[in-house]
């Protein structure tokens, strides 16, 4: 069955948790101990109808604060396809969280609430979307029961959402509005009775029309190396594997291959998983691959297909979000990972903040705070092989760890 | 639910890797867990979820041996059949083990039995882990929580760091992107993986199933001397109080997850092979953990656990 990844982002007042609880519940994917434990704390909190919201709130904060602090993931199965849904908080403070569950999702829904419209919040939740280049937005326009389910202000919202739209510099999204009403259900899994005037798909026949696809998409064939496997044992002797996950293309054997950085040639001779082995593996799998000649490779090491070399250099340029209450400057020091890939990188310059509502972007700003995004110049100790993210997903991207407490202080977009 | 997207064909003599993107995000995790940290650790509770870890590690490093221990905290109130299948496993496949017991941890006077009706030495286990982390300087402990289990759990990182005292501070956790993971920790820290996050109930059964994979007999169904108390069904045993009133009966059961005991509840059942369990999860309408008695304490028991380090 196949599997797909959903972010969703706006804040509790928009009925996000409402409207995943719903999901949940018209899914029946609700277990009845887990419903009943909802029935309860809604009795105990006073509500006349089922709160759905406590379905995803895991935290005790979360709970007593009635908002989504962290990301909270979500299965549920339909049919025909298995979700995951990664639940992030709306707040301007919890950017990096949507940043966080949008790197990893292949669709995204955003809330937008019916009586308040487009504000500055739905901005930030369609700039990170666009900058993690996630390809199917659901703009879901909420609390319809709260407007008389008119279809006026249905329109004149998908008018303001239109104008953001065209600012964008991300044209291959597919973007579809719905009304609904999270609460009765309305065009959640069940077409509205309230919205005739409505004639598209309810969210879940909306997803349910979406072909599931990694997120890692079609593109070079990119083969990071995290580890040598030397068994040492009588009847593998002489095995030398490289075991990585391929992203990007298939691989297969006899395929001409550089690897890099050190730039040797050689040829794919056998590709394993587990204790089989295969003449050509797609992207997505984790396997291990030996080669015809006896080269030194290591963790950190990339290969790729002859023809299809990355960037290799020990400067780039790219969009950061910042995620680190330490702010990001000039003159510091951190280890930058992408995939198996870390390397010691000094930041070299910080020349903007970019504004997430699609206004511009401030050059005078030489710092970055934390759920900032700017325009970051890095320079390496050793030399990385990378693409643009928007070219390749894996090579494109990395995060940045501070080297004295070790966290992950923000995420990179390589241009 | 697990289903390969595409079967390993032959055409034109072509053979083709099938993609199942849970096994293979898992595998990704477990090569850099061995990748990133000095001395990892695999947490073997002998229940399915740890026994799917197993398997998957012997795929990661095929054709080398699993690089790392398996530890088990025994809390002395396992079920016999669990004890009986770890031991044979290990023999199999040649791996060590290490057992710690919670028995020694009470009698350091580390950890006090829980008295009364509900007494239970799960949350005990705690102290016991902790100590054999330390004792072994593990940097890395494997284990196999599913976000799907609990919602504290839906809040889990797959590399989830804990400080000396093997807290989980939850409202600070680091933000993971893409497959970059961050292994990096500082003196006195270590960190929980969780290479099957992203795995329901359902896809283990499932899992289980197409690999052909043993487990304890507990997870068939059985006839086995069972008492009700609030509506479960508890297996009458010595290490299990049990009121005068509640009266003990011989049924049909099998259970779903497998802690100790004294906090695993069963359910009835006469599914007596894989394919019937799987058949019979799908049509559950209870969740896995509405079984683990120590979950119902409070509304947050597992959050409350998992501060003080719980895993």
């Amino acid at each position: 069955m196949e599997v797909l990844k959903i972010a969703t982002a706006g804040s509790v007042d928009d009925g996000k948790s409402t409207l995943i609880g719903r999901i949940l519940y018209d899914t029946q994917s609700l277990t009845t101990d887990k419903l009943e434990a909802i029935e309860e704390k809604s009795k105990a909190n006073g509500f006349d109808y089922l709160d759905f919201s406590l379905a995803t709130d895991g935290l005790i904060a979360e709970r007593e604060q009635g908002i989504t602090i962290d990301v909270a993931h979500i299965y549920f199965s339909s049919k025909t396809k298995s979700y995951i849904v990664a639940d992030t908080p709306g707040h301007i403070e919890y950017t990096r969280n949507m940043v966080t569950g949008a790197s990893t999702s292949q669709a995204s829904i955003i809330l937008v609430d019916a009586r308040k419209g487009v504000i500055e919040q739905t901005y930030r939740h369609f700039f990170i979307n666009n900058l993690l280049r996630v390809k199917d937005i659901i703009v879901a326009v909420n609390k319809m029961d709260l407007v008389d389910f008119s279809a006026s202000v249905y329109e004149e919202i998908k008018d303001d959402f239109q104008k953001m739209i065209a600012e964008s510099d991300y044209k291959e999204q597919n973007i579809t509005f719905i009304p609904v009403s999270a609460l009765l259900g309305d065009n959640v899994v069940t077409p509205s009775e309230n919205m005739p005037w409505y004639e598209g798909n309810t969210i879940l026949d909306h997803l349910e029309n979406l072909e599931a696809q990694d997120v890692y998409e079609q593109s070079q064939m990119r083969f990071p190396v995290q580890m040598v496997i030397r068994p040492k044992k009588t009847d593998f002797h002489d095995f030398r594997g490289y075991a990585g996950k391929i992203y990007g293309d298939d691989l297969e054997v006899g395929d001409e291959v550089t690897i890099l950085p050190s730039l040797t040639n050689s040829r794919i001779k056998e590709i394993y998983f587990f204790d089989q082995k295969f003449d050509k593996a797609g992207r997505g799998s984790s396997c291990t691959i030996t080669l015809e000649d006896d080269i030194n490779i290591s963790r950190g090491d990339m290969i790729v297909k002859n023809a299809e070399r990355p960037h290799i250099g020990k400067q780039l340029e790219a969009k950061v979000c910042w995620m680190d209450t330490k702010e990001l400057q000039a003159g510091t020091q951190y280890f930058l990972q992408s995939g198996s890939n870390r390397i010691l990188a000094k930041i070299k310059e910080v020349s903007g903040v970019i504004h997430t509502d699609f206004s511009g972007e401030d050059v005078t700003a030489h710092s970055l705070k934390l759920n900032e995004v700017g325009k970051v110049n890095i320079l390496m100790s050793r030399p990385l092989a990378y693409d643009s993210y928007t070219q390749n997903r894996i090579s494109g991207s990395f995060i940045l760890i501070d080297a004295h407490t070790n966290t992950t202080a923000g995420v990179g977009f390589i241009e | 639910m697990i289903e390969t997207i595409e079967t390993n064909t032959v055409l034109n003599q072509t053979t083709r890797l099938a993609i199942n993107p849970l096994e293979s995000e898992a595998i990704y995790i477990f090569r850099e867990v061995v990748a990133q940290f000095e001395k990892p650790v695999l947490l073997f509770s002998g229940g399915k979820d740890s026994i799917t870890l197993v398997r998957l590690a012997q795929k990661a490093f095929y054709p080398g041996k699993i690089p790392f221990p398996l530890l088990h905290v025994d809390t002395g109130h396992n079920f016999p059949e669990t004890i009986a299948f770890r031991d044979k496993l290990v023999k199999e496949l040649g791996v060590e083990l290490i057992v710690r017991y919670v028995q020694d941890s009470i009698d350091q006077g580390k950890v006090i039995e829980e008295k009364g009706k509900y007494a239970s030495r799960n949350s005990l286990q705690t102290t016991t882990l902790l100590d054999a982390l330390e004792e072994f300087k593990f940097d890395a402990a494997i284990g196999g929580a599913r976000r799907d289990e609990e919602k504290a759990r839906a809040k889990e990182r797959i590399f989830s760091v804990r400080d000396d005292f093997g807290q989980w501070d939850e409202k600070n956790q680091r933000p993971e992107l893409f497959d970059h993971l961050n292994g990096r920790i500082s003196l006195g820290q270590n960190v929980r993986v969780f290479p099957i996050s992203n795995w329901t109930e359902l896809d283990v059964w499932s899992y289980i199933a197409k690999e052909k994979i043993e487990i304890p007999s507990i997870y068939f169904a059985h006839k086995r001397e069972t008492f009700i108390r609030d509506g479960m069904i508890w297996s009458s045993a010595e290490v299990v109080y049990r009121e005068e009133d509640e009266v003990v009966e011989e049924r049909l059961v099998r259970f779903r997850t497998v802690g100790d005991m004294s906090c695993t509840a069963a359910v009835l059942s006469d599914a007596t092979t894989l394919e019937k369990v799987v058949d019979e999860i799908r049509a559950s309408t209870i969740s896995e953990r509405g079984a683990r008695i120590d979950d119902k304490r409070s509304e947050a028991a597992m959050e409350k656990r998992k501060q003080q380090g719980y895993f």
